[in-house]
């Protein structure tokens, strides 16, 4: 699914990322954990094709495609979605609005019609309704005025809509409360196949209690310095970081 | 890009639909009394109009064009190299349909959602070729005349309907009232008069598209709307088609009288040639737009959509002089290119309990410069006067500027006076986040910049609604990247 290799990156001519390697097969589902400034919320966006930052070396295979030689759109259009840390707020544009021209747009890439309009509503109703949200969040424009909780559900009621191949969580659980966290687990376990990969960006082993992961990566200062399965998050959680950074020298 | 080809398209057509035969019966340039008797003469005035206009004429002799308080820089206008008197244009010289029309023009058109018949019209297609616009009107006028509303020319209301004009005419904006004001009573030839009679709510709403034939867009228009008594009427200007001119200068007044009760809603939507992308050529629009709620509980409300002219100076305002009269000021401004708009309103409060909102979107892409000027001012009389002004400013890229100017002047210690203002940029972010999603950039612009004038475009008349979020998406293209 995706296949990162040397990947070298910088940020107003800082080395940021200096050589990561990451392989991620169909339907895994890994997360990338690390310290503060190690390069984790770099990686989502560079994977996603945000501007401002510079590939110096190494390339990033998606489904047999050069990703990093996609926009940001056909990046989206072939299934790859970004949730994001901080979910931007857009004014007078309704939430319902933003998904269905999203979810069109989407279509469109992929030579489909669109989607008619008791289709599209029956369809985000019932993920409404999952994702515990009332059909007022449809009208409300696009994340303004939402809790931080609210803004969270929202980026997962977004992927259950789109249906993305690859889905890339930045941060999903920085300021949730626990009943929050519960229920955007259990909208990404519900996204969980055999075809869709995942990749997690977290600060905190809690969200991996919720949404267990296949492989742990350690991302410090650039590079992936170690990776296991969930138990080396545990080992994490008890012994923190330092000695990982120690080893690593 | 898009833009680019727009106004290529805006030039061409210059050229070739609008060409105008030098027909006899045009004056040379030139403004002096002479030119003013002429055009009174032609016209055939009462004498009183005439007095009036000459008034108006050396008034005007003694006043400066406008330079250094506006925001704007213009170079000066030569007055004395304007015709002020042109005989209605024939269309002989035009396409004679729609097949001889630049298949460019139509595909914006299209872009726009200009219903088919109306293309012709724009695109200078002698119109009765291609439809019967003569039974158009004519349906239109019977039923106007069944409910008693006067709808013409000023011209022939002054003909027609003297005593009305001669109570109204200049009663709102003053001859005196400012260089350009004084300026077009002297020589103003066309626009449209409007007299609603009491307790007549009027039964469609008046599109200056009905007067299409005769209309040709007047440098100098003059609009006067009368609502009496309980009366109601919505009023839509100009188009969201490109409108080119060969006529830079247009200096147009509207006066809008509501009496006790009455109610006048006037929509515009604008869209001149605003000059090419190095800000040459372009029409200057020096407009002043007055509404007098003259009557108690009366109410008049402006809702524009300006995307056009180099140069904008326009400040629609509400006299809000009657007992609890309303005054409402709904506005979306765009700026691109060169361009520049020095536009807000004025509301000045003299009656008790007079209300008024002003909701201002300024856009601002390219190199162009907005400012919002807006007075909000209480008289000591105007007790309980309330006003709520939010006026918000959307910069696209980094080489515009938006500049805010509000003025409040309060007399009365009981009016609550609230004013709002944001300035923000689309933000990368905001691109970002939409483009992430599988939206295109220049979709996720007009998504987002629709979304900012939301407030205001809920207040224009559904299909000028749908009109004017269309034009907005091509005012705006090529706008980022």
């Amino acid at each position: 699914m995706l296949e990162i290799q040397d990947l070298h990156v910088r940020v107003d001519d800082k080395p940021i990322l200096k050589g990561l390697n990451l392989h991620l097969g169909a339907g895994e589902v890994h997360a990338i954990m690390g310290p503060n400034g190690a390069g984790k919320s770099t990686l989502s966006a560079v994977l996603a094709g945000r501007e401002g930052y510079e590939i110096t070396s190494g390339s990033v295979q998606y489904q047999g495609q050069d990703l990093l030689a996609m926009s940001v759109e056909e990046r989206a259009c072939a299934g790859v979605m970004l949730g994001f840390q901080y979910p931007v707020e857009i004014p007078g544009v309704k939430n319902v609005y933003l998904l269905k021209a999203a979810l069109n747009a989407q279509r469109k890439a992929r030579g489909e019609a669109e989607i008619d309009a008791p289709s599209f509503m029956k369809l985000v109703r019932e993920h409404l309704a999952f994702m515990k949200m009332d059909n007022s969040f449809l009208h409300r424009a696009v994340n303004e005025g939402f809790s931080g909780g609210e803004k969270k559900r929202n980026e997962i009621l977004q992927m259950l809509i789109l249906q993305p191949h690859l889905a890339i969580l930045d941060e999903i659980d920085s300021g949730l409360d626990i009943d929050a966290l519960k229920i955007v687990a259990e909208g990404v376990n519900s996204l969980r196949s055999a075809s869709r990969s995942m990749l997690m960006i977290t600060h905190y082993q809690r969200l991996l209690d919720y949404i267990v992961p296949d492989h742990i990566h350690v991302l410090a200062d650039g590079q992936i310095i170690k990776s296991g399965d969930k138990g080396l998050a545990l080992e994490l959680e008890a012994r923190g970081y330092d000695w990982l950074l120690e080893d690593a020298g | 890009m898009a833009s680019e080809r727009m106004e290529q398209l805006v030039r061409t057509e210059y050229k070739q639909g609008f060409y105008t035969d030098i027909e006899s019966d045009t004056l040379p340039p030139g403004l002096n009394e002479e030119v003013i008797r002429h055009i009174s003469m032609k016209k055939q005035e009462p004498e009183w109009l005439l007095a009036w206009r000459l008034e108006a004429y050396r008034h005007w002799l003694t006043m400066q064009e406008p330079h250094h308080w506006a925001h704007l820089e213009y170079p000066r206008v030569d007055y004395q190299s304007i015709s002020y008197y042109s005989a209605p244009k024939s269309k002989k010289d035009g396409p004679k349909s729609l097949d001889e029309v630049d298949p460019k023009l139509l595909e914006t058109y299209e872009k726009l959602g200009i219903p088919l018949h109306e293309r012709a019209a724009l695109a200078g297609v002698a119109v009765d070729v291609v439809f019967d616009s003569v039974s158009v009107t004519t349906t239109f006028k019977e039923k106007l005349a069944e409910a008693g509303v006067i709808f013409c020319s000023i011209s022939e209301a002054v003909r027609e309907h003297p005593e009305l004009v001669r109570q109204y005419l200049g009663t709102v904006v003053p001859r005196e009232d400012n260089f350009f004001a004084a300026l077009n009573s002297a020589v103003f030839t066309d626009g449209s008069f409007v007299y609603v009679p009491k307790g007549v709510t009027c039964p469609m709403e008046l599109s200056t598209y009905f007067r299409i034939n005769q209309a040709n867009t007047g440098q100098f228009e003059r609009t006067l709307i009368v609502c009496a008594e309980g009366a109601q009427v919505s009023y839509l200007e100009g188009c969201t088609a490109p409108q080119r001119d060969e006529n830079q200068l247009h200096a147009a007044v509207v006066e809008l009288v509501a009496l006790d009760d009455a109610n006048i809603k006037y929509s515009t939507v604008q869209n001149w040639y605003p000059g090419d992308e190095e800000g040459k050529g372009g029409i200057y629009n020096f407009v002043t737009k007055r509404g007098e709620c003259r009557g108690d509980r009366a109410k008049i409300s402006w809702t524009q959509v300006e995307t056009g002219s180099a140069v904008t100076w326009k400040y629609p305002s509400c006299v809000l002089r009657g007992r609890d009269s309303v005054g409402e000021f709904y506005s979306v401004a765009v700026t691109n290119h060169h361009q520049q708009a020095d536009t807000g309103t004025k509301m000045i409060h003299i009656g008790a309990g007079s209300r008024s909102t002003i909701i201002s979107k300024g856009i601002s892409a390219g190199r162009s410069q907005q400012t919002y000027r807006g007075l909000v001012k209480v008289l000591a009389g105007a007790q309980g006067a309330r006003n709520f002004t939010q006026c918000d400013s959307l910069l696209i890229g980094d080489q515009c500027g938006a500049h805010t100017f509000p003025y409040q002047e309060i007399a009365n210690s009981s009016a609550q006076v609230e004013h709002e203002a944001t300035t923000s940029k689309i933000g990368e972010d905001q691109l970002f986040y939409c483009q992430q999603r599988g939206i295109s950039e220049e979709d996720a612009v007009n998504m987002i910049v629709n979304g900012f004038c939301k407030d205001v475009f809920k207040e224009l008349p559904m299909e000028f609604a749908v009109e004017a979020e269309a034009l907005l998406n091509v005012s705006l293209e090529g706008a980022v990247g």
